[in-house]
């Protein structure tokens, strides 16, 4: 995670209306704020965006009040559609995250390093395509560490439909560890990398 | 069945803090017609006051809705209705029978985008002169203008405390995005919030004057079915609360109820001042709108401005005396709203000319960006330092 000078981290949660993508919004900023005693702000696309076009959440986390509510420059970028990236892409710097659903984003021309996974996907294999959202929740805590995981699962117990929990909490646990193999086969390929130049 | 306050820490939207605020506060009856952004604090009430023995009632429009408050208000509960935009509209003439007739109530207005229906989905801070002049006749009335969920709590408590003090409606000038955003709200113990209730008559019931004041100005305020003899009219009515229709009983009434405004203000004005110590750019902002002028502030700090903010949490009655007090050692002000200038024509008004006042407003629909506070201070106060 790339903290701003004063340890701001904006995130977008983008995507279809549907898709949990406000959920998984007030998933993030929840954790932060209760779990990890931060200061957190969200808001959310509200109008009839919200029921099936393109929607988001927009997270704010901080050490210190935030003012302005809004996202400028996000840090990390969630996005769940093509169209929700389209819309957010220009916003990105070069040193932003780029989460995305492999199977329904094709990440072009995007100007920083984005980490892929299959989560609607996953979700199906685990029984509910809406658990979506929980599996990139926990893809992306494994990859950003934007809240702690303790704050998250917490969250998602709380927020979930009850009987459901058990099943999110394997949901978040499959998107989570998926993100930290991916980050190990990343350092992998980077320490083989040095291994070949050294010689 | 959950308790009347929800002690702890919540992560809510405004709306949701604002109705928990009212809940806290004591209310117990809650009458409105659902309209956005305002429909989810009806929802909450209706899911909330069942569970502690209050009412929801949805009535058929706002007129009966703001009608209902005024009407549960004399049966001696605590009552609050909320809306937006021509909800808001349609609950002045109302509004002006409420003044008149001295009944305590909390009106919550989350404002959006108008004229009209405008943008229902989107966020506005247009109704300002409204709520202070949108009712016929001359009156006095409280607004307080909340900035984020925290505050949506507090100041609906606060509201209810003002409201239930000086018998007048109290307005809260919320707007669709503090409505709907979300943010930690902290929930004190029920025994650490003050509550207000409204002064209840002492004296023998057969020598008993509904608006005879007390020693604040303000006429204690017996329930219907106390005992005392009530007569409640929006006609110009005396100390007995019967109609007279004279110019006599007219300023009289006037005078009460101007008076227990205007000889109160320390008492009903808040306001928050950011880094004023020794500012000479004065941003004046209130609700949503503050938080932009806050990040202006630090960025126009940054770049060498001796900025500060001072942050109208009661915006009617207007802090004229200190706006007067501010202008004559600033350079200028700076007036922040989700609107085509209607608070900024108070702070220029208050200026006196003494230092001039500017606006950096919108049409609405969204948030004002703090780019464009700067925009306005590199413009209108020059480079920094120079």
């Amino acid at each position: 995670m790339k903290p701003t000078k004063n340890n701001q981290t904006e995130i977008i949660v983008t995507g279809f209306g549907g898709q949990g993508i406000i959920l998984a919004g007030r998933i993030l900023g929840m954790s932060a704020s209760l779990g990890d005693h931060k200061e957190s702000t969200l808001v959310q696309a509200y109008g009839p965006e919200s029921r099936g076009g393109a929607c988001n959440a927009q997270v704010i986390i901080s050490d210190k009040p935030i003012h302005y509510p809004y996202v400028n420059k996000p840090h990390i970028l969630v996005a769940m559609s093509q169209a929700g990236y389209d819309k957010f892409v220009p916003a990105l710097t070069p040193d932003a995250i780029l989460l995305v659903d492999q199977d329904l984003v094709h990440p072009e021309n995007a100007p920083c390093d984005h980490f892929a996974i299959s989560a609607t996907r996953m979700a199906e294999n685990l029984g509910n395509k809406m658990m979506a959202n929980i599996i990139m929740i926990g893809f992306c805590t494994a990859i950003t560490q934007a809240v702690s995981t303790e704050a998250a699962l917490a969250t998602i117990v709380q927020s979930v439909p009850k009987g459901t929990e058990a099943r999110n909490i394997e949901a978040y646990n499959k998107g989570f560890d998926y993100g930290l193999s991916t980050l190990k086969g990343r350092e992998k390929r980077a320490a083989g990398q040095t291994g070949a130049l050294a010689q | 069945m959950k308790p009347a306050v929800l002690t702890g820490e919540h992560y809510i939207t405004g709306d949701i803090a604002c109705a928990e605020g009212a809940i806290a506060a004591g209310c117990l009856f809650f009458g409105a017609y659902p309209i956005t952004p305002a429909t989810e604090i009806a929802e909450h009430m209706a899911e909330r006051l069942p569970d502690i023995g209050g009412t929801f009632i949805q009535m058929e429009d706002e007129i009966a809705a703001i009608a209902s408050i005024l009407g549960a208000a004399w049966t001696g509960v605590k009552s609050m209705t909320a809306t937006s935009g021509p909800g808001f509209s349609l609950m002045m003439e109302n509004l002006g029978l409420a003044v008149c007739t001295e009944t305590p109530c909390v009106i919550v207005n989350v404002q959006r985008t108008g004229p009209s229906t405008g943008l229902p989905t989107m966020t506005g801070q247009g109704d300002m002169m409204q709520a202070r002049w949108g009712s016929h006749g001359d009156y006095e009335l409280i607004a307080l203008a909340p900035s984020s969920p925290q505050d949506c709590f507090y100041q609906t408590i606060r509201a209810f405390n003002l409201s239930e003090k000086y018998r007048v409606p109290v307005l809260v000038m919320a707007d669709e995005i503090v409505g709907h955003m979300s943010e930690k709200v902290v929930i004190p113990e029920a025994d650490k919030i003050h509550l207000v209730s409204r002064p209840k008559p002492t004296g023998r019931k057969d020598r008993f004057k509904l608006y005879e004041p007390g020693p604040n100005g303000v006429a204690p305020m017996p329930a219907i079915g106390d005992g005392y003899n009530i007569h409640v009219t929006g006609l110009t009515h005396d100390e007995r609360g019967y109609p007279a229709m004279n110019v006599e009983a007219q300023e009289q009434m006037m005078d009460r109820i101007k008076g227990k405004i205007q000889n109160n203000l320390d008492d009903i004005i808040e306001t928050e001042s950011y880094r004023m110590e020794d500012a000479e750019i004065v941003i004046v902002s209130y609700g949503i709108s503050v938080r932009t002028g806050l990040a202006a502030v630090d960025q126009a700090r940054e770049m060498g401005y001796k900025a500060g903010l001072l942050r109208l949490v009661t915006v009617w009655p207007f802090p004229e005396a200190m706006i007067r007090e501010i202008a004559g050692r600033v350079k200028g002000f700076i007036t922040v709203e989700i609107n085509l200038g209607q608070i900024h024509y108070e702070v220029e008004r208050c200026a006196g000319g003494k230092a001039p006042a500017f606006l950096v407003g919108s049409a609405g629909g969204k948030i004002i960006h703090p780019d464009k506070v700067l925009e306005c201070i590199r413009e209108k106060f020059g480079t920094a330092g120079v």
